[in-house]
């Protein structure tokens, strides 16, 4: 059988220990060679600090909200419904959207690193890619939750996805109490990240 | 045995913080160190597999000590250097670096949105059959580690091996990570999320009907 072959070696420690040392090192000599181009990276950096975040999500949930015929497309084909919105891409390429309902309520992780669906979110919050939510989400999500200020009525069970392949979830809150009436716009200003990752429950209207 | 990155399930790492939806990065060199990986990637000369794979086999005293983009940079250290992007030493910033042959594949700033767009769709075309269906019975591999590759990649967690669990849903023929992360082909083969009891992976389950799914390859799996 054939070993791995990375162990022994480990490059990172050519480069300058501290951590922005180490970026400029990275991108100096990536320059130099010809490999990188820093108008590029500024493009990759303002896409995610300006363009992609979730309010891409809070708009598909106060869409599916509002519209059951969106709603039906949204559990029959997620991938292409989103893509028609322009919401697919890079850590988004197969979608799926979990509901969540007065039985269930859904969560999702990313044990073995941080899979996240970043076309409809963004960058994934800090806390995401922490060892504490990797390691706890799968066995103790109650006890995350907690951590997020969230208790479940103790009739709801837990449904945790961990993100093991390239299908990207989406957790669907449930809408909340009072929103009747309210248009999509409105809708969306209830729907918080959290929420559609399953660490939070959508807002009250005030 | 598995590696540091496998932590579902782990105790003592304390509380997770939450944190407002405006922050989108902690230092001024994290979104450098996102672009930097990314604008790499788009070299061609490895993928999503070959990436998470090295990440993982950063030492775990570095592993647990590297916030995320400290991983990225370290994986992306290992796979500039493995692929003969980069030699040691211009690593280490010494010598005259010349123009790589691989420069012409290099992203543009126009390139951006179209590559990001684009992404990388893992469903392919297969000739392995879905051996499963919607509801059945199945169990996860006994030991979760690579079968082709000692100590190689793989997307099943160790905390959800020898579990019986039952298919939740298809989601069509994907590319085998446990392969292409080593250069071994995608070998695309069926892929279906597996829904598990909370009971079933922990001695003390929160909640009686709490559950976990995964995604996982039919090759993981076997009919109970």
């Amino acid at each position: 059988m054939p070993h791995d072959h990375h162990d022994h070696d480990h490059p990172h420690t050519l480069l300058p220990p501290d951590p922005a040392l180490r970026v400029k090192a990275l991108e100096t000599i990536l320059t130099e060679k010809g490999l990188i181009h820093p108008a590029a990276l500024d493009a990759i950096i303002d896409t995610y600090e300006h363009k992609i975040g979730p309010r891409n999500g809070a708009r598909v949930v106060a869409r599916a909200w509002s519209d059951p015929e969106f709603l039906q497309a949204l559990r029959d084909n997620a991938t292409k419904i989103l893509d028609e919105m322009g919401y697919s891409g890079r850590q988004g390429e197969h979608m799926v959207v979990v509901e969540n309902t007065a039985q269930t309520h859904n969560m999702v992780v990313c044990t073995l690193c941080s899979c996240y669906p970043w076309p409809l979110l963004g960058i994934p919050p800090g806390w995401y890619k922490s060892d504490a939510y990797r390691a706890r989400a799968v066995r103790e999500p109650r006890a995350v939750l907690a951590d997020f200020g969230v208790a479940l009525p103790e009739g709801t069970a837990v449904r945790v996805w961990d993100s093991t392949a390239e299908i990207r979830y989406l957790v669907l809150p449930m809408r909340p109490e009072g929103s009747e009436g309210l248009g999509e716009e409105a809708l969306m200003e209830l729907v918080t990240r959290d929420s559609m990752i399953g660490t939070g429950l959508a807002q009250a209207p005030v | 045995m598995t590696r540091v990155h496998d932590m579902g399930g782990r105790f003592g790492d304390g509380p997770v913080v939450p944190e407002a939806e405006e922050v989108k990065f902690h230092a001024d060199w994290h979104p450098r160190a996102l672009a930097i990986v990314l604008a790499s990637g788009s070299l061609g000369t490895w993928n999503i597999d070959v990436s998470r794979h090295a990440r993982e086999c950063l030492a775990p005293k570095d592993y647990t000590a590297f916030s995320y983009y400290e991983k990225w940079m370290g994986g992306l250290a290992a796979l500039l250097v493995q692929t003969g992007v980069l030699t040691r030493d211009e690593l280490a910033g010494l010598g005259d670096a010349q123009i790589s042959d691989l420069a012409t594949k290099k992203l543009t700033a126009d390139q951006v949105a179209g590559v990001l767009a684009r992404g990388g769709p893992t469903e392919r075309d297969s000739d392995v059959a879905p051996q499963f269906a919607i509801g059945d019975a199945v169990m996860t591999r006994a030991i979760a580690e690579n079968t082709m590759v000692a100590g190689g990649h793989t997307r099943l967690p160790s905390y959800a091996a020898k579990a019986t669990g039952r298919i939740l849903r298809y989601h069509g023929t994907h590319v085998l990570p446990d392969s292409n992360a080593h250069g071994l082909g995608e070998a695309p083969e069926p892929l279906y999320a597996v829904i598990f009891p909370a009971a079933e992976l922990w001695q003390h389950p929160e909640h009686p009907r709490d559950e976990i799914v995964l995604d996982l390859w039919q090759s993981y799996l076997e009919a109970v």
